[in-house]
């Protein structure tokens, strides 16, 4: 599939996207692609509208306006199942792991997509289904090998410590066998070598064919991982740019780190 | 898991065994007949323990559903056709082979459908209706999904109580049995029916069902769809995320557990032999609900367990004229105290407490 | 259809409408200081009827029906303080089982105390054939009672809420919990306190209509489930359009009469209830993007 794609053709590209919440804009008119196989990254301070662009992409919220196109398929209007099944798959600012289900299951439950067993073959526990079983129990533990938690694996999820739910996470997302991943703010609640860790993390998911976008407050992290970054102010995009011209840009500086500094 | 899945179901037939042998020895085989309403009552309550406990999904208005099993198989088995016989859906009826000639007291000719055919069209009718109410009613949350399978409950139980084809106030009697199986060479027919001779042979049929119905449920939670419900019960944005269509999974299980309830209302007016619009009603429903709760509403055995167990007892007629304050009280306890079933309170080491003394 | 019988179930339908209103408002009041819907809202109208009736033998009316009130609004605060009060961050699923469990106990004790008879106050004006004329409509007494009683009850509600210090207090704890905490405000007391007032109004309520609509032990479950349609239409929290949407629904239901058999009134009513549900849950007069950001 992604072989036989054109590489110019972008991975996701925001039209003139709006999300209109009463009176308050919340995304303006906002418009960027995302190239195949890269990482992008969406900053801006504190209600900015990022999350809300997560939400419009993932289909959680309809957009008031635009179009999002993803792998050449306009998926606004779509719902989030029908998107994940395109190939897309998120992780969530606050973590969403599934109560009363281990580590391995709620990775299991990523696999969704990539398996068919219904629901009477479930009721049934026809033989079909076993080797499907199999196959997903298999690559969820392969996941959480990726993420280094894999004896972790029968603990329940949400009794996990802060970041290791943020690799159950990540390894639900990735059990999905995605093209494009959205990381809202990967890095949020870890420490210093966390952090280094999940850039390490997101950048071998690159590798591995994955295309990123991700929202993050982490400056480092951002500008070292990044091949190009969105900058949010208030709904409005401000700027585009490769990281190294994004901290050069005066009215960037001015806008988002001087109110940082500020704040 | 698997195996201990069949060790549990292995012992619950031990336990159907071992309770018909308790009554043997105890000499009341009279008590096989409310073991046999109460396992059909299970029946229900574990449908109904999948969606509300794994979906998380709550329904007040499940005796609905097992009303409209009843009625509807009671109605067709009951209900004369014969002034009907030119129509084409009758005759459509009897060129299949469904309806069943008799006679009244009188020597009137009289023409039902036959029981088959009328459970089937009960439990197809509960599955439409549960279909019909799903799509819209599983898009509510909350106090408006409670107050919306409420209300459907209660419109149920008011066409029932005001149509005279169901019987207004009285129900619907004199239901026929249902001959499951013929008689084979020294064996009688399997008939469902309240009937002494039949007695043994129902206590084994509907425990028989319970566990055929609990082992499709338990296959059913341990199955990939069974995960991405139990995941939709936790966080329906990330069930959805990860591609699950929950809007779809919550029909499905809804009408799953409409069309157990269905099974069982219609098994149990033919055990019966006829059915009341106090099954329709709403304290049935609150019922229901109750002992899911009291099990425990992530654990399947234990509704199971108590939903058949307090059943019985109801049946026995142990709570008196409290019996529903009595369900009433419990679903007020079990909500305040243990939120997650009675048998998950740690009852060993408070046991252990009581009896040796000193810290666990 | 005549004039005279079009104005006869005008007038059924403004009255049942009124009682279905103070019931709505009564699921409005807690379902603001707490988020809670009571689902034995409709077991308070009973308890107000049948303890007036049960009072009635040795005082006056008006202090049966005073007293009635009191000891229904006693009761609501029992409620709270026992069941409701100490719960810590409670879901939404057991908060519903709670209150489904307490309208259950409050019914079957009213059963083990009334038996299954059906009761009612006498008029309190006349009796069941006094009636008096406008043009050529006649119009009893006691329907005039039930109308002018609920509008009295929603102008002191109102008054109360906008004007005293508790109301104010109350209004701050339903729009903001922990700001009215730092504040100095007793949240806790304040949800006791719409217990009671919703216990109250729901008690009075059912003293007025009882010579009309009668008192039987199991009349709240009906009561509720209208008066609860009747929320949802106002859209949930807003008093005022529930009495719009009261007086609209009982006037359907009295027209609805004229059409279908008696016996199908409820599943109207409640037929109504799902159809609202499903195309505007957040009310006639709500607006869908406020009713997302609540936390049903």
């Amino acid at each position: 599939m992604s072989g036989v794609q054109d590489l110019n053709t972008p991975m996701l590209a925001l039209q003139g996207v709006h999300k209109r919440f009463g009176g308050l804009h919340a995304v303006n008119d906002v418009s960027f692609q995302v190239a195949a196989g890269s990482i992008k990254a969406v900053i801006g301070p504190n209600g900015a509208g990022k999350t809300t662009l997560f939400n419009l992409i993932a289909g959680n919220l309809p957009v008031s306006a635009g179009t999002i196109v993803f792998q050449g398929q306009e998926i606004q209007g779509k719902k989030t199942h029908q998107v994940a099944r395109l190939g897309m798959a998120r992780t969530f600012q606050n973590i969403k792991l599934f109560h009363g289900m281990t580590a391995l299951e709620c990775v299991m439950v990523g696999r969704h997509v990539q398996s068919r067993s219904g629901f009477f073959a479930g009721m049934f526990n026809l033989p079909s289904t076993w080797k499907e079983e199999r196959a997903i129990r298999a690559r969820s533990l392969e996941l959480l090998e990726l993420m280094q938690i894999a004896d972790l694996a029968g603990v329940e999820a949400t009794s996990l410590a802060f970041g290791q739910q943020r690799a159950v996470e990540m390894a639900r997302a990735l059990a999905s066998e995605p093209k494009l991943l959205l990381l809202d703010e990967p890095a949020a609640g870890l420490n210093i070598y966390e952090t280094a860790e999940v850039a390490r993390l997101i950048c071998a998911i690159r590798d591995m064919g994955v295309t990123v976008l991700l929202v993050e407050h982490d400056m480092s992290l951002v500008m070292d991982i990044s091949d190009e970054i969105v900058v949010l102010s208030f709904g409005s995009k401000l700027a585009e740019d490769t990281p190294a011209n994004i901290q050069k840009d005066a009215e960037v500086i001015k806008i988002y780190l001087g109110e940082d500094d500020a704040g | 898991m698997l195996t201990r899945k069949n060790y549990s179901l292995a012992g619950l037939c031990l336990a159907t065994v071992g309770l018909h042998l308790l009554t043997v020895l105890a000499d009341a085989p009279f008590y096989l007949t409310q073991l046999t309403m109460a396992a059909y009552y299970g029946l229900v309550i574990i449908g109904l323990g999948v969606l509300m406990g794994y979906a998380g999904q709550i329904s007040i208005g499940h005796a609905g559903f097992f009303a409209i099993g009843g009625y509807v198989s009671a109605a067709l088995t009951t209900r004369n056709l014969a002034p009907f016989e030119a129509s084409w859906p009758v005759r459509l009826l009897d060129g299949l082979g469904l309806l069943v000639p008799g006679q009244d007291v009188y020597g009137a000719h009289l023409l039902t459908v036959s029981p088959w055919a009328a459970c089937g069209c009960a439990v197809t009718a509960a599955a439409v209706i549960a279909l019909i109410i799903g799509v819209p009613v599983l898009k509510l949350k909350g106090h408006y999904l409670a107050m919306a399978t409420l209300g459907f409950g209660t419109i149920i139980y008011r066409i029932l109580l005001a149509s005279p084809y169901f019987g207004e106030a009285d129900g619907i009697s004199e239901t026929p049995g249902f001959t499951l199986l013929p008689a084979l060479g020294s064996w009688g027919p399997l008939v469902i029916s309240g009937d002494v001779e039949h007695r043994v042979a129902n206590f084994y049929l509907a425990w028989g069902v319970l566990i055929v119905g609990a082992w499709l449920l338990l296959n059913l939670i341990g199955s990939r769809v069974g995960r991405a419900l139990r995941s939709l019960h936790s966080s329906e944005e990330a069930a959805e995320a990860s591609g699950v269509d929950t809007a779809r999974f919550k029909l499905q299980v809804f009408i799953l557990s409409a069309v157990y309830a269905a099974v069982a209302g219609a098994l149990l007016t033919h055990f019966n032999g006829g059915i009341g619009p106090s099954e329709a009603s709403v304290m049935k429903s609150v019922r229901y609900v109750a002992l899911v709760a009291v099990g425990g509403m992530t654990n399947l055995w234990g509704a199971l367990i108590m939903g058949v167990g307090l059943t019985f007892l109801s049946l026995r007629g142990v709570f008196g004229a409290f019996d529903d304050a009595v369900f009433g009280l419990i679903l007020i306890f079990v909500m305040l105290f243990a939120p997650d079933g009675i048998l998950s309170l740690r009852l060993k080491p408070l046991l252990r407490r009581m009896f040796l003394g000193g810290p666990s | 259809m005549s004039l005279d019988l079009f104005f006869q179930y005008l007038f059924a339908g403004i009255t049942y409408g009124a009682i279905y209103a103070v019931v709505a408002i009564g699921f409005n009041i807690i379902y603001n200081a707490t988020g809670i819907i009571n689902f034995a809202q409709g077991e308070f109208v009973m308890l107000g009827g049948m303890i007036s009736i049960s009072l009635l033998p040795f005082m006056p009316l008006w202090c049966a029906i005073a007293a009635a009130t009191a000891l229904t609004m006693l009761i609501g605060a029992a409620i709270e303080m026992l069941f409701i009060r100490w719960l810590q961050s409670p879901s939404v699923l057991r908060l519903i089982i709670i209150t489904i469990g307490i309208s259950i106990l409050l019914r079957e004790s009213a059963l083990h105390i009334w038996g299954e008879s059906i009761r009612s106050l006498p008029y309190f004006y006349g009796n069941e054939i006094t009636t008096f004329s406008v043009g050529s409509v006649h119009i009893s007494p006691q329907v005039v009672w039930v109308i002018a009683a609920s509008g009295v009850m929603m102008g002191g509600l109102s008054l109360f809420f906008k004007s005293t210090p508790i109301g104010r207090e109350m209004r701050a704890c339903a729009a903001n919990r922990t700001a009215a905490l730092l504040c100095g405000i007793n949240a806790r007391n304040m949800v006791t306190l719409s217990f009671m007032l919703s216990a109250g109004i729901g008690a009075l309520a059912g003293c007025v209509m009882s010579p009309i609509t009668y008192t039987q032990y199991d009349s709240g479950t009906s009561l509720a489930i209208k008066g609860f349609t009747v929320a949802i239409l106002g859209g949930l929290g807003n008093s005022m359009a529930a009495v719009a949407a009261g007086i609209l629904l009982g006037i359907i239901e009295a027209f609805s009469v004229s059409v279908v058999p008696l016996a199908f009134q409820d599943a109207i009513s409640i037929a109504i209830l799902l159809i609202i549900l499903f195309v505007k849950p957040h009310g006639l007069f709500g607006s869908s993007e406020a009713a997302r950001l609540k936390d049903f």
